[in-house]
């Protein structure tokens, strides 16, 4: 198979309200190939979940999917039924959600609910697939999982639960897995463990992994290429290294300024980006980041500007971008 | 004011109601029956309790339609001549007089106990609460049967019965509301500076709780009319003087077997349909107020 | 556990005692009950002599002491128009009751669980939106003129259901029942539909908020993620789920049913204990309205234990304290 494990173009996902259309996310193009991971970042509300709920076709009434593509393996997801798209989800692309608190049944034990993803995803034996689910819970590294078979989730920390929820996204062995602020709802010292936990994984079984965070220091460790979302829209995509030390979207660069650093020069106060996310109900005319842009010029008020290359591999939506001029960004290739 | 009124037009609410066709419809029967009991005594052709304008002549007469309908008792007539559809406007009017008045005295006494139980706590709200509970796991039906057996029918006896199964519902809310409040940095903020927090707790729970307390008395006042034409209809409700709907269907009901019916299904109709609008009022305040339905 | 239901047998007993003294002040304060017994031709001694040898002449903490005794013996007192043990009168008309509440019971869950889990899981559909006004009217219904509309319809326009009366009874352990035989059958569908309805309408709201509300989270979604089909999203994941907080309601119900069925029963003339309690409160034949509170309070009483129980065995997060 050649081309990208995954290829998203122009996907619009638009929620039709009484005050008006948001717009979550509006126009995004991003590829993945196989065994990759893709860090997307951005606030919270610029549309990163809703482009990972898209993608498994998992949108439900006021939103809609107005427009675009999502290629996966070649085939056009948007364009499959509901029946075909089952067999898809959990099977080549699963899912981690955000909160696992929430996310596992309270009334069913921990072994069924891995049971349910390997009786629909794979031909195993009752025997089989209670190995199987040892297997799974031994590698998410679940304590003595015999005894643990029966048990309900909230007899489970958060973390311990998180582990559930990454042992069920694993079982049937997916091509791709999003995972969407899998850390966020955890104590800081286990966001760590969970995060290695499934860079170990995802490496071991060659899944290619999409990582959605708001946090950039999450994603400089781990993923390959990053992302940046701007209220519904992609501004930046770089290689993660490149993206961290030479951010060419004033937002990314606002963003990258607000993580503390243990090294460097001792600066007496964080800086921050000024002003508020734009109501998506009420975006700006030109730029969506221009009322909070330091560099915004007349231009950036008026028209929207698109995404292009800028380097090999480098792409961002912006009509001033921040040390991109051509020569540069070719010397420190 | 004008402009107030302009802006209501452009809100969500009411952008939402006129696309409810339930709920305008509950509102039209809503406001049909407070016109009717307002103006309902000029407009009716006798007075059905004034002896002497009932006439045994006019006994039995079937409605309008009917094979020896009388045009001037367009419901028919039951068995003492009196028209069926003047002793229904003025049923409505006690129907509708016994449920605003229980919900209202329900609804001012429950708050006031929901308030001091949820601001004072302690034995104080561990009494209410355990009295809420009680009585809450008791038909209220069964409840008001009971004061009423006890006390007699009569119309202020029935609306200090149902008022005394009524009040527990908004008790429970308000105090719940308070407890939330009551945690809040504000008030520990009002303490420290040697403020009671009584009344900035009272400032903020009641605009909290006013669309609750609305949706619970639109639905309550259904219920609370449904509860009296019941205990009217077994013997305990309202006096023979001041028949409600629903001892009128039971009226009607001593009749049936003679093949009056219309005497007991109109009145028995028209309290569907008093209800019906007020639960269909009440269901769309409850999905509209209700925010984490949104 | 054992302590647990050693708690609560013994908050039970507390409720009971507290729904006695309402039950017996209530009662003393309003009425002479004597009065009702005495011919109305007797003298004032006659009176006087009635009034000692019922009790009634005795301070009202020292009447209660007598009626606690006795009630702990299971001496309710004897009714004054039937001249029996007003106890008694409640057990031989329990089953009417019972069997009528039972049907009812079956009637709605019967109609009202595919209807409201149809109704939640398809909010938009014609149908549902059919459902939803139905069940609207249905809890604005008043259940006696129900009865009535039903009467004249069937018993007297048609004539093929009879309007009153339990008809033959079968037997079952001893217990005559009417649902055992064809006749019994048809003297209850009726009044056993009445009081059905506003109970049947009341749990389809219930249901179909529930699942909503179930069909909103995220663990759903979660499912939906993991390729779980529609069917076994709605049945194995979402159902259990919304049944949790409806059971609470549903042993509510039960005791609004044991409620309202003296209405019923008083419109269908079917001789249960709903219907002794209203001739007796017509009759002003205090010993039977007494017994019969304090037995439906030890019902209710019970009814709320059963349903705390089977609450503990549906979700595993509820723990017996």
């Amino acid at each position: 198979m050649s081309g990208p494990l995954l290829e998203v173009r122009n996907l619009r996902t638009w929620f039709e309200l009484f005050r008006g259309t948001v717009k979550a996310v509006d126009g995004i193009d991003f590829t993945l190939d196989t065994g990759e991971i893709l860090g997307i970042v951005g606030e919270s509300g610029g549309g990163k979940s809703v482009t990972g709920f898209s993608i498994l076709g998992l949108i439900d009434p006021p939103g809609r999917i107005a427009g675009g593509e999502v290629l996966f393996r070649g085939e056009d997801l948007l364009k499959k039924s509901e029946d075909e798209m089952r067999r898809i989800r959990g099977r080549e692309i699963s899912m981690v959600f955000q909160d696992p608190m929430t996310s596992l049944n309270p009334l069913q034990t921990i072994g069924r609910q891995i049971d349910e993803m390997l009786v629909l995803h794979t031909p195993l034996s009752p025997a089989g697939r209670r190995a199987r689910t040892l297997e799974l819970l031994d590698d998410v590294g679940i304590p003595t999982p015999e005894d643990r078979l029966d048990c309900y989730p909230h007899q489970f920390s958060g973390g311990m639960r998180q582990r559930v929820v990454i042992a069920i996204a694993l079982a049937a062995t997916p091509r791709l897995i999003i995972a969407d602020e899998p850390t966020t709802a955890l104590d800081v010292t286990v966001q760590a463990q969970i995060l290695a936990l499934m860079e170990r994984l995802v490496k071991r079984s060659g899944s290619a992994l999409i990582l959605i965070t708001h946090d950039l220091a999450v994603v400089s460790e781990m993923t390959h290429r990053v992302a940046v979302m701007y209220c519904g829209k992609m501004v930046e995509e770089a290689p993660t290294r490149e993206l961290i030390a030479r951010p060419h979207h004033p937002y990314t660069k606002g963003l990258l300024g607000s993580i503390p650093r243990m090294a460097g020069p001792r600066v007496r106060r964080l800086p921050q980006i000024s002003g508020m996310v734009p109501s998506l109900f009420d975006l700006p005319k030109g730029c969506s980041f221009a009322p909070r842009c330091s560099f915004a010029a007349g231009r950036c008020f008026e028209e929207i500007p698109e995404m292009r290359v800028v380097a090999p591999g480098r792409k961002v939506a912006c009509h001033s971008p921040v040390g991109a001029e051509e020569g540069e960004t070719k010397r420190a290739r | 004011m004008d402009e107030k009124r302009k802006t209501f037009y452009r809100t969500e609410f009411f952008h939402n109601f006129v696309r409810n066709p339930g709920a305008v419809i509950g509102l039209a029967i809503v406001l049909f029956f407070l016109i009717t009991v307002i103006i309902g005594p000029m407009i009716t052709p006798q007075n059905p309790y004034d002896i002497a304008s009932l006439d045994l002549m006019d006994a039995y007469k079937p409605p309008v339609w009917m094979d020896g309908g009388d045009r001037s008792f367009v419901l028919g007539t039951d068995d003492q001549g009196r028209d069926i559809l003047s002793a229904i406007v003025y049923g409505s009017r006690i129907s509708l007089f016994i449920g605003i008045a229980v919900v209202v005295l329900s609804c001012a006494i429950g708050t006031f106990l929901g308030l001091v139980a949820g601001y004072f706590g302690g034995r104080l709200d561990g009494f209410l609460m355990r009295v809420v509970d009680i009585q809450l796991s008791f038909p209220a039906m069964l409840v008001a049967l009971f004061i009423m057996a006890a006390f007699g029918r009569g119309l202020g006896k029935l609306i200090i019965a149902l008022t005394l199964v009524g009040w527990v519902l908004y008790a429970r809310t308000v105090r719940g509301s308070v407890l939330v409040e009551r945690n809040r940095e504000y008030v520990d903020a009002a303490r420290l500076i040697g403020l009671s927090p009584f009344p900035i707790i009272l400032r903020h729970v009641l605009p909290n709780i006013l669309t609750p307390l609305i949706v619970i008395a639109t639905i309550h006042v259904g219920t609370v009319i449904l509860t009296e034409a019941t205990l009217s209809y077994l013997g305990v409700g309202v006096p023979v003087t001041q028949p409600s709907l629903g001892l009128l269907v039971k009226n009607g009901y001593d009749v049936l077997f003679s093949g009056l019916w219309w005497s007991s299904v109109f009145p028995g109709m028209f309290i569907m349909l008093l209800v019906f609008g007020i639960n269909l009022l009440g269901d769309f305040l409850r999905d509209e107020l209700n925010p984490r339905l949104k | 556990m054992l302590t647990y239901l050693l708690k609560r047998v013994f908050q039970m007993f507390v409720v009971l005692f507290m729904v006695s003294v309402i039950v017996f002040c209530v009662m003393s304060f309003t009425g002479d009950p004597v009065l009702m017994i005495v011919p109305p031709t007797a003298t004032d001694a006659q009176i006087a002599e009635a009034r000692v040898a019922l009790g009634l002449d005795r301070p009202l903490w020292d009447q209660y002491a007598v009626f606690l005794r006795n009630l702990l013996h299971g001496n309710l007192g004897v009714s004054y128009m039937f001249k029996r043990p007003a106890l008694t009168l409640i057990v031989e008309r329990m089953p009417a009751t019972l069997e009528l509440v039972f049907l009812s019971i079956v009637i709605s869950l019967a109609i009202a669980l595919p209807c409201g889990v149809f109704a939640g899981a398809r909010p938009n559909n014609a149908l549902s939106r059919a459902i939803m006004g139905g069940s609207l009217l249905g809890i604005s219904l008043p259940s006696f003129w129900v009865g009535i509309l039903l009467i004249f319809y069937f018993a007297v326009e048609k004539g093929f259901l009879p309007s009153s009366g339990r008809g033959t009874t079968g037997t079952l352990f001893g217990i005559p029942f009417a649902f055992l035989t064809w006749d019994g059958f048809k003297h209850i569908i009726l009044p056993a539909f009445t009081l059905a309805l506003g109970t049947l309408a009341m749990l389809i709201r219930l249901i179909r908020a529930q699942i909503m509300e179930v069909m909103r989270q995220d663990f759903i979604r979660f499912a939906r993620a993991k390729g779980v089909t529609w069917r076994s999203l709605l049945f194995s994941h979402a159902l259990k789920n919304a049944l949790v907080p409806v059971v609470t309601v549903f042993g509510l119900q039960v005791g609004s049913l044991i409620a309202f069925a003296t209405v019923t029963e008083t419109i269908f003339a079917w001789p249960g204990m709903g219907k002794l309690l209203v001739d007796s409160i017509n009759t002003s034949d205090r010993p039977v309205i007494v017994a019969y509170l304090m037995i439906v309070a030890a019902m209710f009483v019970a009814i709320n234990f059963i349903v705390d129980i089977v609450y503990t065995m549906i979700d595993p997060r509820v723990d017996l304290r």
